[in-house]
């Protein structure tokens, strides 16, 4: 049962995925694009938390606590860029 | 393994999965910008909520002590998915992107923009 719900759970984050590259790519303005890149990464870390369960390893928690830190920081330094035309003023 | 544990952990994974997904169905589908910003920020803390609580309950079973890791990955997630939607919403209404037509009092946009100088 376990390994079911594991298959059934990374289909759909991948295809949720495959949704956000396309709001990526079509994303009429600046902000749907970060929006795009900022759901990605938090979909990448479901990613690596199931690819975790599914191996059994709690190694992977750091890797998915990094990518949560550096997509945060980045999501902010990008708003901040087009908001502002700058980052440190 | 125990049935129980199992089933418990099957359905916050499937759960989580399935938040995971309304959310990024919501950025793909919806109308205007400020829609979308509201889907995945559900998503976000339902979602990997969801597959975190699985993680962390699976992960206590399986090494036979409390495992942390993913509270810690979940109280960062809660405490930066409003900031990001907060930054998002103001770097949206300062460009002045397109709101759709359904969404009433428009015109209070009109005055949150004058008022505050973006920081």
């Amino acid at each position: 049962m376990l390994n079911t719900a594991i298959t059934i759970a990374t289909t759909l984050v991948c295809i949720s995925l495959i949704l956000n590259l396309w709001r990526l790519f079509k994303g009429p303005s600046r902000p749907d694009r970060i929006l795009a890149l900022d759901t990605m990464y938090i979909n990448s870390i479901a990613l690596i938390i199931l690819f975790g369960i599914a191996s059994g390893t709690a190694l992977y928690f750091e890797a998915a606590l990094l990518i949560a830190m550096l997509g945060f920081v980045s999501t902010a330094a990008m708003c901040k860029y087009i908001l502002r035309g700058d980052l440190i003023e | 393994m125990e049935f129980w544990i199992e089933l418990v952990v099957s359905v916050f994974l499937v759960a989580g999965a399935v938040f995971v997904f309304i959310g990024s169905l919501g950025l793909a589908k919806l109308p205007d910008f400020y829609t979308r910003l509201h889907a995945p920020t559900k998503a976000t803390t339902l979602g990997m909520g969801g597959l975190l609580a699985a993680s962390a309950i699976l992960m206590t079973y399986q090494q036979g002590h409390l495992s942390l890791h993913e509270l810690l990955i979940t109280l960062f997630l809660l405490i930066t998915a409003p900031v990001t939607a907060h930054m998002l919403a103001k770097t949206a209404m300062h460009h002045k992107l397109q709101i759709t037509e359904k969404t009433v009092d428009k015109e209070l946009s009109k005055r949150a923009r004058e008022r505050n100088t973006p920081t």
